[in-house]
Order: C-alpha cells, then structure tokens, then sequence
C-alpha cells in the first residue's frame, strides 16, 4: 500500500481528491475553499495602513491554519511518501525547455533557477520576486487565486470565476509562450 | 448525553481546538499537492504549452467532484456538523477586475510555476527560496491594497 502511495498520483486520483476538499470544508464549518485570502489575512496581521487590511483576521484563522497544514503535508510527502523515481516531463515539453537552455532535472523545478543561488541571477530574481508579487497583486485584485476561482468558484458555477480563470489562462500563455522565452536569455 | 456535548464543546473551544480540523484538511491537501505533482514547474509548463493531459485532468475532475458535491448540498439542503446551514455567496458581477487581476495572477503563475496552494507545499518540501516568492507574493497583496481605488474594478 505504501509503495503504491509513494508512486506520483494520477489524475483521476488527484484531482477528485482536491475536489473532495469543497465539501469537506463546507461540512465542517461553512468554509470557502480558498487559499490567497491568507496573503489578505497576513497582510492584516501587520501594522498597516490601508483599510482594505483593516479587519477582525483572527474569525479567519481557520484558513491560515490550513495553509499552516499544506506546509506540514508537503514536509510528510518528502519525508514518507517520497516518490522512488525522478520526476518526468512530455518528452515535447522537455524539448521546448532544452531549446530555452532549461534542464529537466528531476526535481519539481529547474533548480540552477529557483534556489538561492539562482535568486541572485537578473533572471532567478525576475522570475520569483517579481512572480511572486504578480500572484499576490493578481490574486486579490481578481479576488481569488487557482482554488478560489478555478476550482470552488466553477463549481459553484459562478461567471466571475470564469472569467477570472479565463484571465489566468491568457497570462499564463503571454508568459509562456512570450515573456519567459525573454527572461530566460537574460 | 446532552451535557456530555456541552462540555466537550466548551473543552474544544477552550483549547482552541476547533482549527485542528482545518490543519488536517490542509495536510490532506499538501499532499495531494505533492503526490500529483501539480505543484511542479514543469507540470505548469507541460499546461501552458498543451503537451500534456495531467493538469486539465486533476484541475477538471476536481471541479467535475466539487460541483456535483455543491449539488447535492444545495439539494438536500445539508447542514455542517454544527447543524448550521451552508451559505453560498454570488461574486460581484463587475469585470475588468476577473479581466485584468486574473491576467496579472497568470502573468505570475507562468514566471514562479506555482500559484499560493502550491508555493506553500514547495515551502514545505524543503525549497526554502519559496519563502521568498512568499514574501513577494504578500508584498503584492499589500501593494494591491495600497492602491486599489485607483484600479478599474
């Protein structure tokens, strides 16, 4: 059973599993599936000085314990559960990588780019710190991130999300396909 | 029986002890995170480049499982385990926010290959530096809050 656990996970496992996250929450206390709150929630805890931080983010606490627990469940997934093989990319899709100088290394992420080392690089710096800041901006404005919108708010077929994912979808292609061929010459 | 509740309800409360549900959800969840691999980098190029089936399959049976699940809440009207009823907001129908923040967040998620979910498993993982993508990430939401009434919602 563990051999089978440490194995990556199929789609039609994975996916109705993050499904099952909706209704459990719901059920357990009428929350919202929902993880860029938080980045709303830790910005609240600081001093600051807008109002849109200005309010009670403990009756939320829920949701930075749970994002305490995805932290917790990515330590015991390395830890007991680690996959026995490197990670494998579509054979397409190293290929365009290897065009661009990016290495399939086996890992989650090409780590001559996403490491420390790698964050003092023009490109390595770019990609996480700018990134990073366009997730957080990005998800508030639209008011919800890939759980909010693209997973709980399509199921509850609402249009906003729809739209939202739309919009996540065309970023992330401009990015791909235009902006990260620029950035990864630098 | 009745009191039996009422105390281990005050004992919950007490110790705070009503979260310890929500930090097992979240554990379930980094896992799956892990074990699918969708919080990989290359799972979000293989998506973006449409060279791969994984994530629309993980991404459309979750939705395909949450909507049926939302369905049947809404249908037998089901209550939490507290017996208070399940509430379901409607989003603002106003659009260049979902237009323009859902671009930006894509812009983002294509450059860091992880959205918050999943920065949050790496960290977990043992990539530290996503301590970092974290931090910029807050930093944006906070930027975000600065100049809000500025930007088209």
């Amino acid at each position: 059973m563990l051999e089978l656990l440490r194995q990556p996970w199929p789609w039609y496992i994975a996916g109705p599993l993050i499904g099952l996250m909706i209704p459990l929450l719901l059920i357990m206390g009428n929350r919202h599936f929902g993880i860029s709150a938080n980045l709303r929630h830790i910005c609240a805890m600081l001093p600051n000085h807008s109002e849109f931080f200005h309010y009670d983010w403990k009756k939320e606490s829920w949701n930075l314990v749970f994002l305490v627990g995805i932290i917790v469940g990515g330590a015991l997934s390395v830890s007991l559960l680690a996959s026995p093989e490197p990670l494998t990319v579509a054979a397409s899709t190293a290929q365009d990588l290897q065009s661009l100088n990016v290495t399939v290394d086996g890992g989650y992420m090409p780590t001559a780019i996403y490491s420390w080392a790698g964050l003092f690089t023009l490109k390595g710096f770019i990609l996480m710190v700018v990134g990073g800041f366009l997730v957080g901006f990005g998800a508030r404005y639209a008011g919800g991130c890939t759980s909010g919108h693209a997973i709980m708010g399509l199921s509850e077929l609402q249009l906003p999300s729809l739209v939202a994912v739309l919009g996540f979808f065309a970023g992330g292609l401009l990015m791909t396909h235009f902006i990260l061929p620029l950035i990864l010459k630098l | 029986m009745t009191m039996t509740v009422t105390t281990y309800q005050k004992v919950v409360s007490h110790l705070h002890l009503e979260n310890v549900k929500y930090l097992f959800s979240g554990m379930f969840f980094g896992v799956i995170l892990v074990k699918s691999e969708v919080l990989s980098w290359y799972r979000i190029q293989e998506m973006f480049r449409f060279q791969s089936f994984h994530m629309y399959g993980v991404i459309g049976s979750a939705i395909a499982v949450g909507a049926l699940s939302i369905w049947l809440i809404k249908r037998y009207n089901v209550k939490t385990i507290h017996g208070d009823p399940i509430t379901f907001t409607p989003k603002a129908r106003t659009w260049p926010r979902y237009i323009l923040g859902g671009t930006l967040f894509g812009l983002g998620w294509a450059m860091t290959g992880a959205c918050p979910g999943p920065m949050a498993a790496l960290l977990g993982t043992g990539a530290s530096v996503f301590l970092v993508v974290m931090i910029s990430a807050i930093l944006g939401t906070r930027v975000y809050g600065m100049i809000m009434h500025k930007l088209p919602h």
